[in-house]
């Protein structure tokens, strides 16, 4: 009954939090707007149109990109055992970043679908990167192994991450663009960019959740896993795949957002727990959050001049999980 | 419940396992013996199913195991494989609890009380209840190692497959644990195979052993086939001694190692004996191998110092093994070295005898009280009992006796103190007849356990004969002396 009732309160709080983080990112801003103004269209006509066609398209998008590196980074812990794991781990990040800085270093432009091209071939280079990966992985090793696939990981990160320095060395006027796509941001996007990442949103979440107590088995081993029932080598490629979709489309449409996807997940592991069927919802839910937050700071902070949301995310998470660290030991030990 | 057949198999192109053939019945229990790296942990990773053989069957139940789908595999077989880190920490029940995912199918499927009633149980079995929400990574290696032995009975599967589960445990949990199992096996008709490199709790425990060299099988049968001096010292390299287990009728095995003892001669002289005034003493520098039904540290063991300690007639009987522990602190004998004889005879009256034979030297020593002499073929006519007088005699041999030739040699004194009686003319109060003996009387023998080999010690040997001609002598003369006194 006592774990019962920590899960309740777990899921509760997460939920307000979610919930407040919404109302604060949509409310305050240059212009700050009362929250009643979403579902009242009459009384300030420019505000209500500012609420729906900026604020919440950013907010939203904040979440769904906050949320998705965060269960990535909670599954891919998981399944590689690794505490140092993260959505980035496997290169499919940089991937989605070679798509998108090429873009931009050769200017790309696709005629029907314009400034969307970016996100679009992010999402392209995020998907021929998982393949090559995984294919890769399986060469070397048939049970893929977690070492196999880190080691993988490690030289497709390493070699696409010197084909954006090189692209960055090369550039002249781009460089700002370049390197500002890179820290990551979500401003500026509006709808589209959701209705893009929506759907990898929620199949990449329903993979990894429909492998929840799958990931439970596995962390004690493989062969364990394999001797208590679970298909392992069927489960590892949907759980491969549903992280990589998620990582790949968030990326894509808000370039490399660092600490959540890693830190999350372990704020989440120490107050509620290792049982990924808890776990990979709570992540969600307080990536969401934590990612609402950052970009409400950092939109507002030096405003009327944004800052990098990568540079928030740190700032605001450290501490954050430093006081959360502190207390789990001291309460433990 | 489970058969393998014919198993070949290893790992890439290394063959590790030769034509594997075995079977476990169910409600037995298999235990799995080799040296190291003779394939023991292969041979379960094939059970398992977690590796192809390249040749040969498993089945369970009549059915090959690539029949299964892997979930009613799992819930029909449990394998509990060496002690893992895992890179998170979870708490016991949670960890417990993964025992139960065979069983929760479906794609809502929650807990159900079943699976609670599962996992508490498990956790009762193997005592790891009071951790139940603790975190792994501060248990101790054998809690953790009892907390995966939960989680392998949570699954409750009717076939187990241990790899040396008592690995990091102590005495106690190591008894637990296999207590535990046994019972289930043999009130549940659990089924287990397990790998052990303790060969003494495999034949302990063991319905059957399976003892491998080089990926083959080289016996397969009930312990005291397979756990023989001979083949052991064969697959392991390594002399040992089989004795039996006190209580159970299974063969324990201890090694012989090869030490290098000190060269000089470990020989008994009778400038180890001396007679005291409460008792006779030998103590020697070195312990003697001894076969007794002495007062204190009666039966087989390796004794250094021997007393026989005249006690007087109002002696209180009732705390002797008390009392007679506290006289030898006293005395400033240590307990755990000594053998003690009691007797109401003066110790003046003690005989002490050496006789030099080809093989060394043998002593008798002897005090014969013959108050209450019975004849023991008349003594289940009697109803009372006496305490007073008692005929002890030692046999200290400079020589190797084999454990037959230690009982030969009790038969041997034994019938040459009956003679002597005889010879005295001791008498059955009660019946009548010629004595054998008296209802308390005590016999040691003590061996050095150097020098030459006997392996009888029948009254026609060369140490049997010493032993009849000396106790015959000696308990001749005790008895003289002692009626002396009375006069």
């Amino acid at each position: 009954m006592k774990m019962k009732k920590k899960m309740i309160f777990a899921y509760s709080s997460s939920i307000a939090i979610l919930l407040i983080s919404i109302w604060l990112g949509v409310s305050i801003g240059s212009a700050d707007v009362p929250f009643s103004t979403l579902w009242d269209s009459e009384t300030n006509p420019s505000a209500y149109s500012i609420l729906w066609s900026i604020r919440m398209p950013r907010v939203v998008l904040a979440g769904l990109v906050g949320a998705s590196l965060a269960i990535a980074g909670a599954a891919f812990q998981g399944l590689l055992k690794n505490p140092l794991a993260d959505p980035y781990t496997l290169g499919i990040s940089s991937g989605a970043s070679v798509g998108a800085v090429a873009t931009i270093f050769f200017g790309l432009s696709i005629p029907v679908i314009g400034s969307y091209t970016l996100p679009l071939f992010g999402m392209v280079g995020a998907f021929i990167t998982m393949i090559l990966v995984l294919s890769f992985a399986r060469l070397i090793d048939r049970s893929m192994k977690m070492e196999t696939l880190i080691l993988t990981g490690v030289i497709f990160s390493s070699f696409l991450g010197s084909c954006i320095s090189l692209m960055i060395a090369l550039t002249g006027q781009q460089l700002r663009e370049i390197t500002s796509w890179l820290l990551g941001s979500v401003s500026m996007r509006g709808w589209p960019y959701v209705q893009m990442i929506a759907p990898f949103v929620v199949i990449g979440v329903i993979l990894l959740w429909l492998n929840r107590r799958e990931l439970n088995a596995m962390m004690y081993g493989d062969e364990r896993a394999q001797s208590l029932g679970v298909n392992v080598k069927r489960r590892k490629y949907a759980i491969l795949a549903g992280g990589s979709m998620l990582t790949g489309a968030a990326v894509a449409v808000s370039g490399t957002i660092g600490f959540v996807g890693l830190v999350v997940p372990h704020m989440t592991r120490m107050l509620w727990g290792t049982d990924h069927r808890h776990l990979l919802t709570l992540a969600f839910l307080n990536g969401a959050s934590l990612l609402i937050v950052c970009d409400l700071v950092s939109r507002t902070i030096i405003a009327p001049s944004e800052l990098p949301i990568g540079v928030i995310t740190a700032f605001i998470g450290a501490p954050v999980f430093s006081y959360i660290f502190f207390k789990q030991r001291r309460s433990r030990g | 419940m489970l058969e393998v057949q014919n198993i070949s198999g290893g790992y890439g192109s290394t063959p590790i396992l030769s034509d594997i053939s075995f079977r476990a019945e169910k409600g037995k229990m298999v235990g799995i013996l080799g040296p190291n790296g003779c394939g023991k942990s292969t041979l379960l990773k094939v059970i398992s199913g977690i590796m192809s053989p390249t040749f040969g069957t498993i089945s369970i139940e009549g059915m090959n195991i690539n029949k299964y789908s892997a979930r009613e595999l799992a819930k029909k077989m449990t394998i509990l494989p060496q002690l893992h880190a895992t890179a998170f920490s979870s708490t016991v029940h949670d960890a417990v609890s993964i025992g139960r995912y065979p069983h929760q199918s479906g794609f809502f499927s929650s807990w159900g009380a079943e699976d609670e009633r599962a996992v508490k149980k498990a956790m009762q079995l193997t005592d790891v209840e009071k951790y139940e929400h603790h975190y792994l990574e501060y248990l101790s290696g054998g809690e953790q190692q009892r907390v995966f032995i939960a989680q392998a009975l949570a699954q409750a599967s009717s076939l187990l497959l241990l790899d040396e589960p008592t690995n990091h445990l102590d005495i106690a949990h190591q008894k637990q644990i296999l207590d535990m199992i046994r019972k289930e096996v043999t009130e549940n008709q659990l089924t287990v195979v397990s790998v052990f490199h303790d060969i003494n709790l495999a034949a302990l425990y063991c319905d059957e052993i399976l003892l491998m060299e080089k990926g083959k099988v080289k016996a397969y049968g009930a312990p005291h086939e397979v756990i023989l001096e001979e083949q052991i010292k064969n697959v392991y390299e390594t002399r040992i001694s089989i004795q039996a287990h006190p209580e159970q009728p299974k063969p324990q095995m201890t090694i012989l190692p090869d030490l290098q003892e000190e060269m000089e001669e470990k020989v008994i002289t009778s400038n180890h004996f001396e007679i005291k005034g409460e008792y006779v003493e030998l103590k020697s520098d070195f312990p003697l191998k001894v076969l007794s039904s002495a007062v204190h540290n009666a039966g087989m063991g390796w004794y250094a110092n021997f007393i026989n300690r005249t006690v007087k007639p109002d002696y209180e009987i009732h705390n002797v093994k008390e009392e007679y522990f506290e006289y030898l602190v006293k005395e400033g004998f240590s307990p755990t070295n000594t053998v003690g004889m009691m007797t109401a005879v003066d110790t003046k009256k003690a005989v002490i005898k050496n006789y030099k034979v080809p093989f060394g030297e043998v002593f008798v020593v002897v005090t014969a009280g013959v108050g209450n002499a019975v004849d023991v073929s008349q003594s289940y006519k009697r109803n009372n009992y006496f305490h007073v007088g008692t005929i002890n005699t030692w046999i200290i041999i400079n020589g190797k006796l084999s454990d037959e030739a230690f009982v030969q040699a009790m038969m041997t004194a034994t019938e040459a103190k009956s003679k002597a009686l005889q010879h005295e003319e001791v008498y059955d109060a009660i019946s009548n007849t010629i004595a054998t003996g008296t209802p308390t009387d005590s016999l040691l023998i003590a061996a050095t356990q150097n020098g030459m080999l006997m392996q009888y010690g029948g009254p026609i040997t060369e140490v049997g004969q010493v032993i009849g001609k000396g106790v015959f002598e000696a308990t001749v003369e005790a008895i003289q002396n002692y009626r002396k006194g009375d006069k």
